[in-house]
C-alpha cells in the first residue's frame, strides 16, 4: 500500500468497482477500499439485470448468472396479467446475477488492471487542503490511517457519508426511499419470467417482485415508499403475501435495504470529489435498479479521473464533465422514471386494473415497457394525464 | 436523546443511515452505530424494513 494514489474509491460495490477498474486500465494509481470484510455479501438487491446494459461492461459468465429470462409480467392488484418481452421493463429482464459472486468478480478486475484493494477498511472522514478535498480518513482492523489522493470517489452505497462530509447533503426523505425485505425462497416453481406484483394491496407506493434464480428458487421481495412505512413493514407484508402464495416456499435467505428513489439529485462533484450510483441517488425511481446506472456512472467518472489527471487539475471545472455526462444520458431516464413513479402512488387499486384491463385484446408480449406505455396513456388518458409531456 | 437499536433485529442493510437529516448513524460492517447529534426526529425508525430502531425521547 502507498500513502498517497490519484484516486482513492470509497466502497467496491458495481459503481466503485467500475471507476477503479477504469481508471487502473489507464496508468493511474487506484486504491478501491470497501468496509465489509467479503466484498458483495449481504447482498442488498434483486440481481435483476438487463443483458444489453450489462454487456457493456462484462461478458456475462455462467458463475454469477443464476437466470436468464424470457421476459417480465405485471399483475394488476385483481390478478390482470400483461407479459411484456425480453428488453421488457428497463433494466428488469434480460439476467438474474448472484451478486455475492459477481460484485467480486468486478473488484477481482479493478485489481487484475493494476487497483490496490483493502477490505475492511471504512472511510470516515475526508482529507482538505486548499480547498480541495485531498484523500480519506480511514480505519482498517481499529487503527487509522491517512491516505491521500487527487480525487476521492464516493461510491459508498444507500448509506453514503462521502458526499455529506464534501458539503452535498445526499441525505434522502422517506418519500425518496424504497425500504425492501426479500426471501431467497426454494420449494417453489420459479419459471422463467420476472414477475412484478403492484397495488397497495402488495406493497405501497412500491411493487412485489419474484425473480428467478434458477428453477425451484426466487429472490421474493417486496419495497414500499418510505413515507408508507410505519405502521405497516416490508417484512410484514412479505410474510402475509408467502402465507397467502406461497405456503410451500422455504426461505433459505433473508435481505433488507434502502434504494434511492429520489430522482437526480442537485450535485455529485465538488474539488477532488466524485459521487458514484447509489451514493449518487442514480437508482431508478420506478423500478429500483440501479447496478446498471451504477457501472455506466463508473466507467464516465473513471474517464474523466483520467482527464482532469492529464491536465494535472482536479478542480470542479474539470469534474462537472462528469455531472454533464451522467446527466444527459441517466439523468434523463431517471426523471422520466420519477415523473411516473409519482403519479404511480397517487394512482389507486381500482385505476391500477382498469390501466391493466385497457390492453386486453393487445399483444404486448413482444414490446418493452417504453412501448407499452404510450398505448396505456392512449386509452387512458384521464389516469395518465400527469404523463402527457412524456408522450405528446 | 437517541435511538435504540435492536440489534436481534437489524439486517445492517444501511437504509436508516441514508435517510438521518444529520448523519447521526453510521453502518459499521454489521451494526449501526448513533452519535450525540441525533435529534430523535424519527424518519430512521420509520423506514427501517424490519422494524429495528426505536426513538428515545
Ligand atoms: C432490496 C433491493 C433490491 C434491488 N434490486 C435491484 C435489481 O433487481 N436490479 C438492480 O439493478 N438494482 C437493484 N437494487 C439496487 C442496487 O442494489 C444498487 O443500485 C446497486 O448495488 C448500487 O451499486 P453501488 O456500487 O452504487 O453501491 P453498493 O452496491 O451499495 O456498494 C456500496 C459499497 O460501499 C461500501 N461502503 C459504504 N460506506 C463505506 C465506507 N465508509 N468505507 C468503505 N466502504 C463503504 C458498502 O459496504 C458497499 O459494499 C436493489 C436494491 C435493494 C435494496
Ligand atoms: S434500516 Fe433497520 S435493518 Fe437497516 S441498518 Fe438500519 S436499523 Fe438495521
Ligand atoms: S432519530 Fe433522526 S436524528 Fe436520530 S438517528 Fe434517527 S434519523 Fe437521525
Amino acid at each position: 500500500m502507498r500513502s498517497s494514489y490519484d484516486v482513492i474509491i470509497v466502497g467496491a460495490g458495481p459503481g466503485g468497482s467500475i471507476t477503479a477498474k477504469t481508471c487502473a486500465q489507464a496508468g493511474l494509481q487506484v486504491l478501491l477500499i470497501e468496509k465489509r470484510q467479503e466484498i458483495g455479501d449481504p447482498v442488498r438487491c434483486a440481481e435483476g439485470v438487463g443483458k444489453e446494459g450489462l454487456m457493456q461492461h462484462i461478458q456475462p459468465d455462467s458463475r454469477w448468472i443464476a437466470a436468464e429470462l424470457k421476459g417480465s409480467m405485471i399483475f394488476a392488484p385483481d390478478g390482470t396479467e400483461i407479459k411484456m418481452s425480453e428488453e421488457a421493463s428497463s433494466q428488469k429482464a434480460g439476467f438474474n446475477l448472484e451478486r455475492k459472486v459477481f460484485d467480486r468478480v468486478l473488484a477481482q478486475q479493478a485489481a487484475m488492471a493494476g487497483a490496490d484493494v483493502m477490505v475492511k477498511t471504512r472511510a470516515i472522514g475526508l482529507l482538505r487542503s486548499n480547498g480541495s478535498i485531498s484523500g480519506i480518513k480511514a480505519m482498517y482492523m481499529g487503527e487509522v490511517t491517512e491516505i491521500k489522493a487527487d480525487i476521492v470517489i464516493g461510491a459508498d452505497g444507500v448509506e453514503s457519508k462521502v458526499g455529506r462530509w464534501g458539503g452535498i447533503d445526499t441525505s434522502l426523505k422517506p418519500v425518496d426511499i424504497n425500504t425492501c425485505t426479500q426471501f431467497l425462497v426454494s420449494n417453489i416453481d420459479a419459471g422463467e419470467y420476472n414477475k412484478f406484483y403492484i397495488g397497495e394491496k402488495y406493497a405501497p407506493g412500491g411493487y412485489l417482485w419474484l425473480f428467478p434464480k434458477g428453477e425451484h428458487t426466487a429472490n421474493v421481495g417486496l419495497g414500499i415508499l418510505g413515507s408508507k412505512c410505519g405502521t405497516v413493514r416490508p417484512i410484514l407484508l412479505l410474510h402475509k403475501f408467502m402465507e397467502t402464495y406461497m405456503p410451500d416456499g422455504k426461505i433459505i435467505e433473508m435481505v433488507v435495504g434502502g434504494v434511492p428513489v429520489s430522482g437526480p439529485i442537485k450535485q455529485t462533484v465538488a474539488n477532488g470529489l466524485i459521487l458514484v450510483g447509489d451514493a449518487a441517488r442514480q437508482s431508478d425511481p420506478l423500478t429500483g435498479g440501479g447496478i446498471i446506472n451504477a457501472m455506466d456512472a463508473g466507467k464516465i467518472a473513471g474517464e474523466v479521473c483520467i482527464k482532469a489527471k492529464e491536465k494535472g487539475d482536479y478542480s470542479v471545472k474539470i469534474l462537472k464533465e462528469y455531472e454533464d455526462r451522467w446527466r444527459a444520458t441517466i439523468g434523463k431516464e431517471l426523471s422520466k422514471s420519477l415523473m411516473i413513479k409519482n403519479l404511480l402512488i397517487k394512482v389507486s387499486d381500482e385505476q391500477l386494473n382498469q390501466l391493466a384491463h385497457s390492453l386486453s385484446g393487445i399483444d404486448t408480449s413482444k414490446m418493452a415497457l417504453p412501448k407499452v406505455l404510450p398505448i396505456l396513456f392512449k386509452k387512458n388518458p384521464k389516469i395518465l394525464w400527469e404523463l402527457r409531456s412524456l408522450f405528446i | 436523546m437517541s435511538v435504540i437499536v435492536n440489534r436481534y433485529k437489524c439486517g445492517y442493510c444501511g437504509a436508516c443511515v441514508g435517510v438521518c437529516p444529520v448523519g447521526a448513524l453510521e453502518l459499521v460492517e454489521t451494526w449501526i452505530e448513533v452519535d450525540n447529534t441525533c435529534t430523535s426526529c424519527g424518519v430512521c425508525a420509520k423506514i427501517c424494513p424490519v422494524g429495528a430502531l426505536g426513538v428515545v425521547k
